[in-house]
């Protein structure tokens, strides 16, 4: 279990992290969530080591790591561009960790064979970095971290510098595999759907601080404050609140609540449909709805409707 | 102007001030026929500056690998105070006329100098300082853009993976800059191996014991030795064309 | 540690020769420097590294452009050979171009013992300052640029002139501060070719030497002095001014 106690940490003329103090639990899988420039990269290199901080402390199941070089902390890190070492074989690069701790070679090649067959590269073990996919180098850096046998998986922004599609396989592989191996992991995302769809838990850092630290849904639903409601999904403004815009409810006929609206545009986007509305009073808000609901509201532009807030008490939060 | 107007230009500048004089020397050499030549640079005295010159070249050159990887990696790698004049410092061999350096030395090992020492000047120890000042920038100028560009993201890596800083530089750091090294190594050599007139100030040309093959050139030619002279010039152009092939392969590898 | 070593290699001799020019005091130090034949080789020197980089800059941008924009056969092997005047000796720069130029020369030129043949000598070493240092920018530029330019109308010596010289300017000047400092320092391939007649083809390394083989080292300190103030002040200038 990884616990960080009030860590500051201040460059030139920026405070990247002020006085921050989530903690990660045993085995768990968990997202630092923000925007780029907000603090999750600075946030995980001090827990890794590569940064120290100006105050606070960092504990390793109950350890004081915060002196400690990053070398000595027994953690595996997954840099954004893999940082593959170029001129070693896959094989060479996965079993660095291990040769370095003069491990007999027998036991090393075990190892990696073991480790490359988990992540589906052994054919490819005696290649070059430069030889491999994008996807193929992450799956060789993650192996290669997790050669040492890490009690703590670090990665940052791990699947950002890949194509949509690659980027959605490695996630549903990454889930497997922690499932598999059972190390407590932190990864760093700017992505809210990829934190919400992988994490356990969610770290919202923005501007040095943590806004909220949940799991995915509690994120969703009950957001900590207008930041985080807007960063992790789609807002819009209602009545002095920002509310999700598949909380409003498009009514053909008038109803309790509900205002009069025009339909200014309407976006068919696959199965979901969103709707831009112009109140009679108030500020133009977005509805989403469903393909099927927009068809049998006969929804169009330049329809007149009725609008409201679903008054099941959806997440709401007061907007600045 | 028309393509070809420029082309040749160009080529006619190159051959009128490069090729043609390099070809001459060739030609002047073997003028009386190659035995001639090949008696002119197998002289004891051909073969001592010989000797000489590539072992003034062996001493000066790993010294300045040594030298060049370790200011190259605090170059590009760290921040201190006097880093600007560091840098300054590392090429101003660039800047000196040979002939200057060749008096530093005297100023400062010669018989009225700073730190007067009998067998500095006039023998071999002056001559290799002479040489490694003048080919000191090139392994520090190569290595430090390799190091640069490649960015210290795979030494960090392997700093967490476990590694001491030894073992981070031996496996890491060194095979990453080993075009740059080589080709740096290659450049220095070649400036090493051709050193005229820094070496000729510090080393009272003392045929036989303190002469290089460039002195001797010298030599030969003051005495109206052509042939000697352009022979020995033949080896030095032979050296340096194949400095030259060796460059062209390394350039080929790291594209 | 590293700063060790420089010290000893270069800081400490550089020093000596500073001090040694100041060893009779400034006045001495001016009457070094105010002697008609130093003068002489100073001023020639300074005088032809002006001319040589000058044309350095248009031989070398024209050497580079045809290396990047033209293709022919042989083209790698030129390219290779712009690199000779770097790898080969100075003694023996000198002696080629004697060879071609020089009293037994087969074309009947005979330049030896001339300003000229200074000047060809130091064309020769500085060849491939401003070459190697244009290549890569030239090579770098972007063609849709020039493609813009054309399209807008521009003939070829206009887009040349107005889009591609400025892009090269910084580059062409790097060149040619490096030709300048290497031209006025050279000692090697002129110390044949030009017989070293004082007040005619004296340049001021030879000068030095002279000097110094005439034990008259506070003389040679300080004619050194100037050289390397003159050299420090390129560097510095070029630094300075890729920075901008």
């Amino acid at each position: 279990m990884i616990r960080v106690e009030g860590v500051s940490k201040q460059f030139e003329e920026t405070k990247a992290l002020d006085g921050v103090s989530p903690s990660v639990p045993d085995g768990s899988l968990t997202a630092l969530l923000g925007p780029s420039g907000g603090g999750k990269t600075t946030l995980l290199r001090v827990i890794a080591g590569l940064e120290a901080p100006d105050t606070g402390r960092v504990l390793f199941d109950g350890d004081d790591v915060t002196r400690a070089p990053a070398r000595h902390r027994g953690i595996g890190f997954v840099f954004q561009h893999y940082a593959p070492f170029k001129h070693m074989t896959v094989e060479d690069n996965v079993a660095f960790g291990l040769t370095v701790r003069k491990r007999p070679k027998p036991e090393i090649a075990r190892r990696v064979h073991e480790l490359l067959e988990l992540v589906g590269l052994d054919q490819h073990h005696q290649r070059k970095p430069s030889e491999l996919s994008g996807g193929q180098r992450q799956r060789m850096a993650l192996a290669r971290a997790l050669a040492v046998e890490p009690r703590v998986l670090l990665l940052d922004e791990p699947f950002g510098a890949l194509d949509v599609r690659v980027r959605e396989e490695l996630r549903a592989w990454l889930r497997r595999l922690h499932e598999q191996i059972d190390v407590t992991t932190v990864f760093v995302t700017h992505d809210q759907e990829e934190a919400m769809e992988l994490a356990e838990q969610v770290v919202v850092i923005n501007h040095g601080r943590v806004e909220q630290c949940a799991a995915p849904h509690e994120v969703y639903d009950n957001p900590a404050n207008e930041f985080v409601m807007g960063f992790v999904g789609p807002v819009t403004r209602v009545n002095g609140h920002l509310v999700r815009p598949h909380d409003i409810q498009i009514l053909s006929q008038p109803g309790e609540a509900a205002k009069e609206a025009v339909v200014t545009r309407l976006l068919r986007l696959g199965f979901e449909v969103r709707a831009e509305l112009l109140p009679a009073e108030g500020d133009p808000l977005i509805a989403q709805l469903s393909r099927a609901e927009a068809e049998e509201l006969e929804l169009a532009e330049g329809q007149i409707v009725h609008v409201r807030v679903d008054p099941a008490q959806p997440a709401r939060v007061p907007a600045h | 102007m028309s393509r070809i107007g420029l082309r040749t230009a160009a080529l006619g500048y190159l051959a009128a001030l490069v090729l043609v004089p390099v070809g001459m020397v060739f030609y002047r050499a073997f003028e009386h026929g190659f035995a001639a030549a090949w008696e002119a640079v197998t002289t004891p005295q051909a073969q001592h500056a010989f000797y000489l010159t590539v072992l003034i070249a062996a001493i000066a050159v790993p010294a300045n690998a040594v030298f060049g990887v370790i200011a190259a990696i605090l170059l590009a790698r760290r921040d201190f105070p006097g880093k600007r004049l560091l840098n300054a410092l590392i090429d101003l061999p660039f800047a000196v006329s040979p002939i200057v350096v060749g008096l530093a030395l005297i100023l400062v090992w010669g018989r009225d100098g700073w730190f007067a020492m009998t067998g500095v000047i006039f023998s071999l120890p002056g001559m290799v300082l002479a040489t490694i000042f003048i080919s000191l920038p090139f392994v520090v100028r190569e290595v430090i853009p390799v190091l640069e560009e490649e960015g210290n993201e795979q030494e960090l890596a392997a700093s967490t993976l476990g590694g001491n800083a030894w073992q981070v530089f031996r496996r890491i750091t060194l095979p990453t800059i080993r075009w740059g090294l080589a080709y740096g190594i290659v450049l220095s050599s070649a400036r090493a191996l051709g050193e005229f007139g820094a070496v000729s100030a510090v080393s009272g040309r003392i045929s036989g014991r303190t002469e290089t093959m460039t002195l001797y050139v010298e030599d030969r030619f003051q005495s109206f030795d052509l042939t000697g002279a352009f022979a020995a010039s033949v080896v030095l152009a032979l050296l340096a064309m194949a400095v030259l092939a060796t460059m062209l392969l390394l350039q080929r590898r790291t594209a | 540690m590293t700063v060790g070593w420089l010290t000893v290699i270069v800081l400490i001799p550089l020093a000596a020769v500073v001090a040694k020019s100041l060893d009779g005091g400034l006045g001495d130090f001016w009457d070094a420097i105010s002697n008609p034949r130093a003068v002489a080789a100073l001023k020639f020197t300074l005088g032809v590294s002006v001319v040589v980089a000058a044309i350095d800059a248009v031989m070398g941008t024209l050497i580079a452009w045809v290396l990047v924009r033209d293709d022919f056969r042989g083209k790698s092997l030129v390219n290779a050979t712009i690199d000779l005047p770097f790898a080969l000796p100075t003694i023996v720069a000198g002696l080629t171009l004697l060879a071609l130029y020089g009293p037994n020369g087969p074309v009947g030129i005979n330049v030896a013992f001339t300003q000229i043949a200074v000047g060809m000598a130091l064309l020769f070493v500085t060849l491939p300052f401003v070459v190697r240092a244009v290549q890569p920018v030239l090579m770098s530029l972007d063609p849709e640029v020039e493609e813009a330019a054309s399209s807008l109308g521009a003939r070829p010596w206009t887009v040349f002139r107005r889009v591609i010289l400025p892009a090269l300017r910084t580059s062409v000047l790097a060149g040619v501060g490096l030709a300048f400092g290497r031209a006025l320092g050279e000692f090697g391939s002129v110390v044949l070719i030009s017989g070293n007649l004082p007040f005619k083809t004296e340049v001021a390394s030879v000068f030095v030497f002279a000097q110094i083989e005439s034990a008259n080292v506070e003389s040679a300190a300080a004619v050194s002095v100037v050289l390397i103030v003159a050299s420090l002040t390129i560097l510095l200038g070029i630094s300075w001014f890729a920075r901008r």
